[in-house]
């Protein structure tokens, strides 16, 4: 203890601490400076955003460099590692449980604190003094509620452990490396989104520039969320051995709900920049999207949902996030309703037109989040009213997706072909006739070519994606006005559009296919043993042991045959973690974009036989390239070029928009 | 696309068994096999909280499990094996929670938030003074009261 | 619009809050109600550990039932607790519930036997049809074989202070 490096947890935490105190400055300071109308004051919002940023980011290291140097007198360091975990894992390890991953959260937070107050140079001041403040307050609660309930620089004096307990053998993977990281930034990236939409209602400038200023954050956000929960979905995909890849546990469910709204929100925003509409109902879905995600945050961490992968829960930390959750959602919410603009907006539009088509998927985004908490919350309602205990599962929550999700898909392709204002039903149906009528031809030829039976899910999933894709393309043929040269001048905005609407289409045709036509067999095989399923034929090989760094293993060799031809080698493993002693299975996976051949290992039985369970799944990968696209189409618009103009641009650039329309 | 077709056409539906130790329960007819995938994806393990009974490995599914087995064995239906279960563990093993006046809300809310967020949209559209005209005369007055709002603010 | 439709989300979201508060409020999630509650008590023709001869009913008075285990660590910890209400003239009737007969013999050797008799049931036969799903749960069961009472979990003196007044209301 003598030397100062065996103080780094302490200086990590000193850090941290360093951190609040920055974050309640930069609560204040920058507030009174707008109240004062002192530019000075407000100045400070950015270097004080910079400087949380940076305490945050030393106190993230620090805690990385006990794990990668095995600090054991670090409770949190001693519980979540081993001397064995290899290094990669030591270092992901930081956001394995609950406290390092609250520290990730609120680092997260000063990043993107820093992130504004580094890109918000064409913003007027006062507007950047209001959102980085409100940052602040949203830092200074979690910052509190780690420092207070979950500190992960908490020793283990005086008695220290020789040896860790090593990190959960199911986090021992890749996947822990990549999915928390994006998700965290999606969910707290919204903060962003959240902050610019009350410094809107408190400065009483709800108007375009907002909505444009607040646009490329959101979209940024919402990119990470897209990708953060496919990489979830990926990630229990191949890791937990069962092929299943959502589940509709709370803890999914919390992250599909603030999804949902966010997308909601971008297309909100997009009205609300481009006709000055709707003000008020964007600046209630800024404030509903970051709610969720905090939401999210409650539900996992507090132990009021029983869920497989809920962080280890204390109701002490439940009772302080909620507090948090009524200051922070509550808070804004008085604030909205207080402050909203009652008048209607200026601009009319069309029954037909694509602010009611916007409308209308918002809703019915809506709708969907709202059915999620639903579908959360119920058994702890009925529960509370003393109704008893029920379950609310997988089949619940796909009744009520297939049509949502139908009728959606169905809405997007019109909305991103009708005009502002008014349009003309006749227009649409007389250039979309084709993709309708190839949409109901194939939605019927897929079933009817796949198995010889009418499946009517299979129908509807099928009929949209391939309306949604023709629909799309109509119109990119349309715009580009029969000439694929022209495609590349149709704009960023537009092209990053079409991707994201295309990446849904993939995404349903992704989840159709897997959910009706994937095939499954459980059998028990021994060396020599051939299984087959459908056409293709698993052959047992051999069996034998590999030691990992941390772990033994009993592996299996299979050969999997297309008729004749092998088509892989796969090797699935059963492994039993040397500190733990947890049991792990590894499924094989042979990929292609239209099949996943799965392989996973069940019990060992007598004679050297296995039970073994072997699923053929098309599509697989479909449901995740369509997120791949959402994310790319997202990335595109956000690049565009009317974002990163200066200060005064706005102004002009709405004028050329509103006469590009009316000209269009 | 025809590649597509041609891998469509492969897809044959076999026998769909996925459940954890599923070699132990095997079935003559496929209709039955994917009966009982069915009903163990839609029954809830009450020990271990959250996982079907499909999925868990815990002493109590793997009983549930052979117990719905060796009913459907007796030739009981989905409704009677499923009431089986819920006489003797309640409502909480159906992950399909059942309709009633207690989960009325739970079935018809989304489709009642549905209905009442269209209302509200024609409201609001209603409550505009004129339905907008696509004339290019409009067009063109509104044009020019947008290029002043942004002028002036 | 009228402003008092701004206030809609507000007071759903307080009305979530209060659920939340209740849900951190509550102690046990886990533990199921039981829907035997009400409803005779099972048939049975099982052996008892004791004697393994064949028995197929409870005594004709209220009775505790309890579900134990060699196998299960809180069945241990819940043990002294039952012997001292078996001192206290409390009729206890046990299910070794999916565990080995003569270990069950040796635990009850070892630590007392508070039990008027065991019922053996090594498949959870019996432990199926009462909609037990871990051990130790225990069953108040009245003179007429109609279970009155489910409690998920050991017996202790808290638990058992919420339970009594049911069981003598029985008597």
């Amino acid at each position: 203890m003598g030397n100062l490096s065996g103080m780094l947890p302490e200086f990590g935490q000193l850090a941290l601490i360093f951190a609040l105190l920055v974050a309640a400055i930069q609560v204040v300071v920058p507030l009174v400076g707008v109240r004062r109308g002192q530019g000075w004051l407000m100045a400070y919002a950015r270097p004080l955003a910079s400087a949380q940023a940076l305490f945050l980011i030393i106190s993230l290291v620090i805690l990385a460099y006990c794990f990668v140097v095995d600090d054991f007198s670090v409770a949190y360091v001693a519980k979540n590692s081993n001397t064995a975990l290899p290094t990669a894992f030591k270092i992901s390890a930081v956001w394995g449980a609950h406290e390092g991953s609250l520290l990730l959260w609120v680092t997260m937070l000063g990043c993107w604190g820093l992130a504004v107050a580094w890109f918000s140079k064409s913003l007027p001041l006062d507007m950047v003094a209001r959102v980085l403040s409100i940052m602040g307050m949203v830092s200074v609660g979690f910052i509190l509620f780690t420092l207070e309930t979950s500190n992960p620089f908490e020793r283990n004096l005086p008695s220290m452990p020789q040896e860790g307990a090593d990190l959960n053998p199911l986090l021992q993977d890749f996947g822990l490396i990549v999915h928390p990281p994006t998700l965290y930034m999606g969910y707290v990236g919204l903060s962003v989104a959240f902050a610019f939409a009350l410094a809107a209602l408190l400065g009483g400038r709800l108007d375009a520039a907002w909505a444009r200023w607040s646009r490329p954050w959101t979209m940024a956000a919402w990119i990470f969320l897209t990708l953060g929960i496919a990489l979830g979905s990926w990630w229990a995909y191949y890791e937990l051995g069962w092929g299943g890849w959502w589940f509709w546990d709370p803890v999914e469910n919390a992250s599909l709900m603030p999804w949902l709204v966010a997308t909601a929100l971008l297309h909100s925003l997009a009205v609300t920049e481009k006709r000055g509409l709707f003000k008020s109902w964007t600046v209630l879905l800024a404030i509903f999207a970051f709610s969720l995600s905090l939401l999210g945050t409650f539900l996992v961490r507090s132990g009021v949902l029983t869920s497989v992968h809920a962080f280890a829960s204390d109701p002490e930390r439940g009772v302080f996030i909620l507090a948090l959750l009524g200051i922070c959602v509550g808070g804004s919410l008085l604030l909205y309703a207080i402050k909203a603009p009652t008048v209607a907006s200026v601009g009319r539009y069309s029954w037909v037109s694509r602010e009611s088509f916007l409308l209308l998927n918002n809703l019915l985004l809506l709708v969907a989040a709202f059915a999620i908490l639903l579908g959360t919350l119920y058994p702890l309602i009925i529960d509370f009213m003393g109704m008893g205990k029920l379950s609310v599962g997988a089949s619940w929550f796909n009744f009520m997706f297939v049509p949502i999700s139908v009728v959606l898909g169905l809405v997007i392709a019109l909305g991103a072909m009708a005009r502002w204002k008014a349009d003309d039903l006749k227009r649409l149906g007389s250039e979309t006739v084709a993709a309708m009528v190839a949409a109901v031809l194939l939605g019927f030829a897929v079933p009817l070519l796949a198995d010889g039976t009418m499946n009517w899910k299979v129908l509807l999933g099928m009929g949209v994606s391939f309306w949604l894709i023709g629909a799309t393309l109509v119109d990119v043929w349309k715009k580009a006005r029969g000439r694929l040269s022209r495609i590349p001048q149709l704009g960023l905005s537009y092209q990053g559009m079409v991707l994201a609407h295309l990446g849904v289409a993939i995404t349903i045709i992704g989840v159709t296919m897997v959910a009706n036509y994937s095939t499954e067999v459980s059998v028990r095989m021994a060396k020599g043993d051939s299984e087959m399923l459908g056409d293709y034929r698993f052959e047992f090989v051999d069996a034998g042991h590999v030691e990992g760094p941390n772990y033994v293993s009993d592996a299996i060799r299979f050969r999997v045959y297309d008729g004749e031809r092998e088509i892989a080698l796969l090797q699935p493993e059963k492994r039993r973690y040397n500190a733990s002693g947890s049991i792990m299975t590894e499924a094989a996976i042979d990929v292609s974009l239209f099949r996943d051949v799965y392989v996973s290992m069940g019990e060992p039985l007598a004679d050297g036989a296995w039970g073994m369970r072997l699923q053929v799944k098309p599509f697989m990968r479909w449901v995740w390239l369509g997120a791949i696209f959402m994310s790319v189409g997202g990335l595109l618009a956000m690049l565009d070029k009317r974002y990163r103009q200066r200060k005064n641009a706005p102004q002009n650039n709405a004028q050329a928009n509103t006469a590009q329309e009316v000209t269009a | 696309m025809k590649q597509i077709f041609l891998f469509l056409c492969l897809l044959l539906p076999l026998s769909a068994l996925a459940t954890v130790d599923g070699y132990k329960y095997p079935f003559d007819d496929p209709d039955d096999a994917a009966r009982f995938e069915q009903l163990a994806q839609d029954l809830r393990c009450p020990k271990c909280q959250n996982q079907n009974l499909a999925d868990s490995n815990a002493p109590v599914a793997v009983d549930l499990r052979d117990k719905v087995y060796e009913l459907m064995q007796e030739g009981q239906s989905d409704e009677e094996i499923v009431g089986y279960l819920v006489d003797r563990y309640g409502d909480f093993v159906r992950y399909n929670p059942p309709f009633r006046a207690e989960t009325f809300l739970l079935w018809f809310g989304p489709a009642l938030v549905f209905v009442f967020g269209l209302l509200l949209l024609v409201l609001i559209r209603r409550g505009q003074k004129q339905p907008a005209a696509p004339l290019s005369a409009e067009e063109q007055a509104r044009l020019q009261a947008l290029k002043n709002k942004a002028k002036s603010s | 619009m009228n402003r008092a439709f701004l206030f809609i989300p507000l007071v759903g979201f307080i009305a979530m809050g209060i659920l939340f508060w209740i849900g951190l409020g509550q102690e046990d999630k886990t533990s199921l109600p039981s829907p035997l509650i009400g409803k005779p008590f099972p048939t049975f023709i099982l052996n008892t550990v004791e004697s393994g001869e064949s028995t197929n009913h409870l005594p004709q008075e209220p009775v505790l039932v309890n579900v134990w285990a060699t196998w299960c660590p809180t069945c241990k910890a819940e043990h002294a607790f039952l012997n001292e209400l078996a001192k206290e003239g409390v009729k206890i009737v046990g299910i070794n519930y999916k565990d080995d007969d003569f270990k069950a013999r040796q635990w009850l050797q070892a630590y007392g036997n508070p039990y008027l008799f065991n019922i053996a049931d090594p498949d959870g036969k019996l432990g199926l049809e009462l909609g037990v799903y871990g051990a130790p749960e225990t069953f108040l069961v009245d003179s007429k074989g109609i279970i009155r009472a489910k409690h998920i979990g050991d017996l202790n003196p808290a638990v058992w202070d919420k339970l009594q007044p049911q069981f003598e209301a029985m008597q």
